[in-house]
This record gives C-alpha cells, structure tokens and sequence, in this order.
C-alpha cells in the first residue's frame, strides 16, 4: 500500500506543477498567438520575448485587493473557484501521458492511475464541473453574474449529453473502459478515422464545455460584464483564470487519448519516453488550434448556441452511437 | 481496520449533509449539501469495490440530477425558503413518520444484527460494468423496460406540459 501512496503523491505533485507551468505560459502563449493572429506585437516588455509576463501578471493579482461584495454569499463566494479548480485538476488523474516504462530501475505507467473504468470517471468528473461557476454566479448576487451563471449551466448541461454519446461511440469502438486501454486499441489506426463524426461532436461539445469561443458567451463582456467573473478580484479571479487555462489542457488531453492516438506515435515501442514528446505535441497543437479558433470565429448567440446543441449535435450523436452499435454487433 | 474508520468517518459526513440539508433555509445551501450527500455515497460504492456504481452515482445524481435542481432553484430565484408557508400538519407527521422508521430498523437490527456480521468477498467481477449490462438485458430485462417506458413518458410529459398551449403563445 505505501509504495502505490509514494508513487501516487510523487506523480501527483509532478502533475500539478507541470499545469501550474504550463498555464502560466498558456497565457503568454495566447497573449502572444491572438496579437500575431491581429498583427500586433503583443507582450514583449517584461523579460525577453515577454517570457517573464506570466510572473509580472501574478504579482499583479496578489497585490489587488481581495474584495468581496456587501451582499454575497460569503462562504459560497470563496468556495466558488476551489470548486471550479478542483475538477479541472482532478480530471488528469486518469490521462495517460506514456506507456509503461522503466525509471530510474522502476516500472511504471506514465499515468496517475490506470482504474477500469476510467471513462466513466471522465464523465462523473466532467459532470461535477458545472456548480463551480454557477455557484460563482449565484454566490456574487449581482443579475450579471447570476445571468452568466445561469448561461454557464445551460449551456453545460445542452452540451453534456452529445459530448458523453461521443465518448460512448469511443468505448463502443474500443470496447474497453480503460483509459489506456483505448490509446492502446489506437495502434492500427487513430479513432478520428475510425469515428470522425464522433471526433467531430466532440470538439464542438468540448468547445462549448470549457467555454472557449465561439461558445464564449458565459462571460460576455459587452452584455454581461464577464459574467460570473463581474465581481471576483486578485487571487480568487486568478484561480478562475487558471481553471479556464487548465480545461483547455485537458480538453487537448482528452481529444488526443480518445480520437488522435494519445502517446502513440513512431518507434515509441523503442523509446517510450517519445510518447510523453508526442503526447505533448498534439496536445500543443490542439491549444494552438483553440487559439486560432478564438482570434477567427465571432461569438454565437444564445438561440444559435442551444439549437446547435439539441437539435443538430445530440441527434447526428445519437445516430452515430446506433450506428456504431451495429457495426460492432456485426462485425464481432 | 482503516477501512471501518474510513466508513465510521464517511457515514459521519453522510448524516450531517444529509441532517444539514433537510435544516438549511437556503435551497441552494440545500441542494448542496445534497451534492455532498451523493457525493458520499458513492465513495461508499468504491470502499464497497464497486467503481462503476461509484461513477455513475456521481454522473447522473451528483451531476445531472442536481445541477437541474439548481438550475431551477436559481432560475425562479426561490432560494429562500419562507418561514411556515403551507407546512403546517405536515412537519409533526414528517417527525412521526420519520422516528418509526429509526425504530423500525433499529428493532430488525438489533434482533438479528446482520450488518455487524463479515458479508465475506463479493464475487470477483462485482458490480462490473460488462456483467451489469448483461444482468439488466437478460434477467432483469422487464423492469429495466418498464423503467425506460416511464422515463419515456416523464419525458414526453414534460415536453407536453412546457408547451404553449395557442399558436399566439409564442
């Protein structure tokens, strides 16, 4: 029992500095890709290149003034982001970043844990990752914040369903509930081939999941004032911003495992240490890609929003699950 | 031995969300505390080695479940429960009601105290997902229709139900 705890609290404490790192550059990186995306210079004054930014942005934050409004609901105020952090971190547990192998004369799986029904925990985390923000917005009593909160749920909820049937035509396929299991049913082909429909719903699903544009719409500045965000300040503002950042590194996590191969790649049998370099490629090319998408697309409006979502997407992944239940009934 | 402290300690959290949910004023505290409640119970269904039950406990109850409620809660702007409103006869019956179930199954515990009994190991492949799906498509396949059957017509109620009744309604 205690080596698996050892081993567990080491992979842990690994994981959760690599997201911290990599949130802090993700909003460079971002800050940098919109302003070459507008032709404009962006950040470039703190560090060279700008590289020292995301430092000068958090002492920043913790200087602000922690404010909490007269008639908020104090302890759901504070508790708010934790919520909304916590499932967002919690969802890596089961991500595998490698195969199985050797370090330092020590087999392990290059994944928090591996448990058999990995999947499902995607989805029961996923699915607790809505009351943070709602919670946010309810907790702040301004209507601007409730609206967005309420935006938040709505669309999580319209959104949830296709994204899990997509998963289901993944597990259909594979036929397996394990999380690696399905990176290592990938080898004679990705499942974005096998199931692009599927790839596709999932994107869009997983778009309008994080909230990322063009499902944006939570936190609209030009009529919601940002939303749930309206009356957060300092260090709790910067954990909401570091859970936006954090989803969307899970977002690209995910969509790699399930539809592009995961670690997968060429000669990773040889040197399993290539998996974690391709796994953090595709990953990095999904983020650009978000990126993109957000210094192109113009926001949806709300009707556009829950129209996609019930009437084209659950339907087209309804029709896909069926499907596929029948191509594996036959072809089994 | 860390296993009865860890249930002693869960249960302990389980009665004082659930104790805390029913005494809150404030629905939305309500709700969750309820979360807290589901959330619960389905760490009981892991310590019971029984993950998928465990998952879906927390997907359909803890997520979709209650995040509706909240939804609602939130949308009428009814989290403020009013002080005595129309509850009157109903919260004696509820305390009657509630301690003859305490008696009843504290006298079936203590006449035959089966819950301090080893069960002994489930079988192996408990509460997997593969041999779920087979039970419910083979043995107990008339309830898990009739089930469906109902959500079907809650469903197709509640569609009726929200619709507007004229053409002039929208």
């Amino acid at each position: 029992m205690a080596p698996f705890l050892v081993e567990a609290a080491i992979k842990s404490l690994i994981l959760v500095l690599l997201l911290l790192t990599g949130f802090a550059y993700l909003t460079l990186a971002e800050r940098k890709l919109i302003a070459d995306f507008q032709a404009r210079i962006g950040p470039n004054r703190a560090g060279p290149y700008g590289l020292l930014q995301p430092l000068a942005d958090a002492v920043k934050l913790f200087f602000k003034e922690d404010f909490i409004p007269e008639y908020a609901d104090r302890v759901l105020f504070v508790l708010a982001p934790l919520i909304t952090l916590i499932p967002t971190l919690l969802i890596f547990a089961v991500i595998p970043f490698g195969p199985e192998l050797t370090l330092f004369g020590y087999r392990t799986r290059l994944q928090l844990t591996d448990v058999h029904v990995g999947v499902l925990y995607i989805v029961a985390v996923t699915s607790i990752s809505v009351y943070g923000i709602t919670l946010a917005g309810w907790a702040s009593n301004n209507k601007y914040a409730l609206l967005g909160g309420i935006r938040a749920s709505a669309q999580m909820i319209s959104y949830e369903l296709a994204m899990g049937l997509a998963i289901v035509s993944v597990v259909l396929t594979t036929g397996t509930l394990q999380v690696s299991g399905i990176v290592e049913a990938q080898r004679n082909g990705w499942l974005i081939f096998l199931q692009p429909v599927a790839a596709v719903i999932f994107f869009i699903t997983g778009l309008a999941e994080i909230k990322r544009a063009p499902f944006d719409l939570v936190e609209a500045e030009q009529e919601l004032t940002a939303g749930y965000l309206t009356e957060y300040s300092s260090m709790k503002f910067a954990l909401f911003f570091m859970s936006e950042y954090v989803k969307m590194i899970g977002f690209g996590a995910l969509m790699t495992t399930f539809f592009l191969g995961g670690y997968l790649g060429p000669f990773v049998d040889l040197y399993p240490g290539l998996g974690v370099v391709y796994f953090t490629l595709k990953v990095g090319f999904l983020i650009f890609v978000l990126i993109w998408l957000r210094a192109t697309l113009p926001r949806i409006r709300y009707d556009q929003l829950m129209s996609l979502g019930w009437k084209v997407l659950l339907p087209l992944s309804l029709a896909n699950v069926m499907g596929t239940a029948v191509v594996v009934a036959l072809t089994a | 031995m860390g296993e009865l402290i860890a249930f002693y300690l869960l249960a302990g959290i389980a009665v004082a969300t659930a104790l805390a949910m029913v005494i809150t004023r404030n629905a939305v505290h309500s709700a969750l505390f309820l979360v807290l409640n589901l959330v619960v119970v389905a760490v009981f269904y892991l310590l019971l080695g029984a993950p998928f039950v465990a998952m879906v406990q927390i997907a359909v109850y803890a997520g979709a479940v209650m995040v509706l409620f909240l939804f609602v809660i939130m949308m009428l702007g009814a989290e403020r429960v009013g002080g005595t409103t129309g509850l009157r006869w109903q919260v004696p019956l509820a305390g009657a009601l509630g301690a003859a179930l305490i008696g009843g199954t504290l006298f079936a515990f203590l006449r035959a105290p089966a819950g301090l009994a080893p069960v002994g190991s489930p079988p192996v492949p408990f509460g997997d997902p593969a041999a779920i799906g087979e039970r419910l498509l083979t043995t107990y396949v008339l309830p898990f229709e009739i089930t469906s059957v109902l959500l079907l017509i809650a469903m197709i109620g509640a569609v009726v139900l929200a619709r507007d009744s004229g053409p002039e309604g929208k």
